[in-house]
């Protein structure tokens, strides 16, 4: 009777937790029992990174960890520096005679970074990532600037 | 005294958590739950026994000794916060606090969990013994659940220990398993059996054996028989240890074991009775 | 023409190894296929005792690695399957240890011309024994039971076998169809699809298993039981043949009101 009862006002089965359990404990396992996969993961993510950044690659760690409801990836990737190519000065973007509200604004911010972040002290990263996937630059919304000759880049 | 395995391994440390000189204290017992035959019951027994102890407020420890094949840490629902295992500690990578997992439903439980990568040769049967011992002064209990077999899982899990729980089925492989296990336990440690998934219809129907004919070969102190319940299969999956339900009497089978153990319970363990009219009529032997 | 060389293995213990060897060994043998079965579990034999030849050993797998006698000496003839089904079985007082991959081998080689069948039953766990169990085979037959651990360990095992480029076929042992039904258990096509191995077979679990272990008898040599079908179909997908799986029916309110067993 009381497992009738319980059944009502807990309806999810035990089965759907056991299978829910597996898949994320077993995803675990596999990535522990996969050491070289892990080990190419990181080299691609310390490559990838460092396109925009200096990272110090001898103490760079990737593991893994199973939180809640998902298997998350942990990187750790101090970082030196920002790379000289994406410190320098980048050209002025062109100039739109048309209303720029006919066009969205562009996703991604390719203006380059002010003399303020080059000046910055170069900052460990402690970056935690979650779910498994490197972590991307954050797109960031342009404000529209009125059309101008000498628009300075904005930042 | 130390040996230089155990000073290379990163355990002894200063402990962090406050505890009176090991002198006063009473040092905690290790007993390791372990039967020859696989599959008859030695982690759940484990992981309910801890609970049911851990529940009265005891200091327990639970250590999975089975190596490349980890179960303790599902069977606990403790999957997903195991960070660091039995050889991360004994190989100086992880402090014993780290590794040490702790189970929000009972606080007073810990669980370290063994290495699902790793082969149990590569446990250092020394470094294990003295890493137990430690346990012992900060634990009441420290509970080792052995793997399958007689290799050098067993020989690692038994280590430590100075009483042994055999887990039994009323089964003729599991009796010789069991009967081969206590041969090669000889004197050294205090054992007591536990008769586990007896289904007394069969046994009435003379279609398996009974505890006493279990016991006549084995010949050991009962400390508690379990009728076979599909409710474990249950709270194995959803990793909710079965002796934190109040209504199941598996659950309550392992919390008076519990108390035989701890010396607060000093009834005879009853032989369960066949399911009546009434818990068929309702689909269960409740 | 040399034997099959099939390992039955799980990780995992007491999910039905044994008894699956035993119960295959026997339906193939019923088939009129020659089959050795091999217990490789030294120091906590089983296959003799699931047999009821317990009592006609007289040498074992590590007297033969060890020359002190001949291979066919040591095997055991289960007179209930006239000349098809032999048993090699494992020593009681060693442990796994005293033999090694290569002799384990080479056992198994010896035996592959004597057979059409040679049926390793591997213990528990991935170390030695199972190693060696693995060193002699050419496929391997998976057993696990619906619940987490024995699919864990199914899982972790199904890797190391794949390390070796064995083929791997499913058994699933100890389903309960009511259990299943009312989502207390997982179903077939849970394990199927977590497991990701091809299906050989589908047990139901069944009370008379450990009556006829006590007995010393096979089920499969009990017509009357279901189980002796459900392991000859087995041997019939293992040959090759292409067979439905049996319907597993729960039971209804009234078999289990009267004590009866399931499907």
């Amino acid at each position: 009777m009381l497992e009738f009862l319980k059944r009502i006002f807990n309806p999810e089965p035990s089965s759907v937790t056991a299978r829910e359990r597996l898949r994320l404990v077993l995803l675990s396992d596999h990535l522990a029992l996969a050491p070289d996969v892990v080990e190419s993961l990181k080299a691609d993510l310390i490559a990838v990174i460092s396109k925009y950044v200096d990272v110090d690659a001898a103490h760079c760690d990737v593991t893994f960890e199973q939180q809640e409801s998902v298997v998350a990836m942990l990187a750790n990737i101090p970082i030196l520096g920002m790379k000289p190519a994406a410190r320098a000065p980048r050209p002025a973007p062109p100039v739109l005679r048309q209303a720029q509200d006919d066009m969205p604004p562009p996703m991604i911010d390719t203006a380059p970074a002010s003399a303020a972040i080059a000046d910055a002290p170069d900052a460990p990263a402690d970056a935690a990532v979650a779910p498994v996937a490197a972590a991307a630059p954050k797109p960031r919304r342009r404000r529209r600037r009125r059309a101008s000759v000498n628009a300075a880049p904005a930042h | 005294m130390h040996t230089s395995s155990q000073l290379s391994a990163g355990y002894l440390r200063e402990d962090p958590l406050p505890a009176a000189p090991p002198a006063q204290q009473p040092r905690g017992r290790c007993i390791v739950v372990t039967s020859g035959k696989g599959g008859v019951g030695k982690t759940t027994t484990t992981a309910n026994v801890g609970v049911a102890l851990a529940s009265t407020g005891a200091r327990v420890v639970l250590i999975d000794a089975d190596v490349g094949l980890r179960n303790l840490d599902i069977v606990l629902g403790l999957e997903a916060r195991v960070r660091h295992h039995v050889l991360d500690v004994l190989e100086g990578k992880a402090e014993l606090d780290d590794a040490l997992v702790s189970d929000k439903r009972v606080p007073t439980l810990k669980l370290l969990a063994a290495s699902q990568t790793r082969e149990k040769d590569d446990v250092d049967t020394t470094a294990f013994h003295a890493m137990v011992d430690q346990l012992r002064e900060r634990f009441d209990y420290v509970l080792i659940d052995c793997p399958a077999g007689i290799e050098k899982g067993f020989q690692n899990a038994i280590v430590g220990a100075d009483e042994a729980i055999i887990v039994c089925t009323p089964e003729v492989s599991a009796v010789r398993d069991a009967d081969r296990v206590v041969g090669l336990l000889g004197d050294r440690v205090k054992i007591t059996l536990i008769v586990n998934r007896l289904r007394p219809a069969l046994v009435r129907r003379g279609k398996m054996l009974s505890v006493d004919d279990v016991n006549a070969i084995l010949r050991l102190p009962l400390l508690g028989v379990i009728a076979d319940e599909p409710g474990v299969i249950v709270s194995t999956n959803k990793g909710e240890p079965i002796a934190l339900d109040a209504a199941s009497p598996t659950g309550d089978a392992y919390r008076k074991i519990a108390g035989r153990i701890a010396g607060t319970d000093t009834s005879t363990p009853e032989i369960p009775r066949e399911a009546s009219f009434l818990d068929k009529l309702f689909g269960g032997q409740r | 023409m040399s034997a099959r060389r099939i390992v039955v293995t799980s990780g995992k213990g007491g999910v039905g190894k044994t008894t699956t060897t035993a119960n295959l060994g026997a339906a193939l043998a019923l088939r009129g296929k020659r089959v050795v079965l091999v217990d490789a579990d030294i120091g906590l034999r089983n296959l003799d005792l699931v047999l009821g030849l317990e009592k006609r050993i007289v040498f074992d797998i590590v007297e033969v690695v060890e020359g002190r006698c001949q291979l066919r000496q040591a095997l055991i003839k289960d007179k209930r399957f006239g000349e098809m089904l032999s048993v090699l079985p494992a020593a009681q007082t060693r442990d796994k240890t005293a033999v090694t991959e290569n002799q384990f081998a080479k056992v198994i080689d010896d035996l592959a011309e004597m057979c059409d069948y040679a049926i390793i039953d591997c213990p528990a766990g991935i170390e030695h024994g199972f190693r060696n169990a693995v060193a002699g085979a050419r496929e391997a037959i998976v057993v696990t039971t619906p619940e987490v651990s024995a699919i864990r360990d199914a899982d972790r095992v199904i890797g190391k076998l794949n390390e070796r480029g064995l083929p791997i076929r499913l058994v699933i042992n100890r389903i309960r169809p009511d259990m299943v039904r009312s989502g207390d258990m997982l179903s077939v096509e849970d394990v199927c699809e977590i497991l990701s191995a091809e299906l050989l077979g589908i047990v139901p679990d069944d009370e008379d298993v450990i009556d006829t272990t006590n007995r010393g008898e096979p089920i499969a040599l009990r017509a009357e039981s279901r189980l002796a079908g459900i392991y000859e179909k087995i041997a019939r997908r293992l040959e090759g043949e292409i067979v439905p799986f049996t319907q597993l029916n729960a039971p209804n309110f009234l078999s289990r009101f009267l004590g009866r067993k399931a499907g």
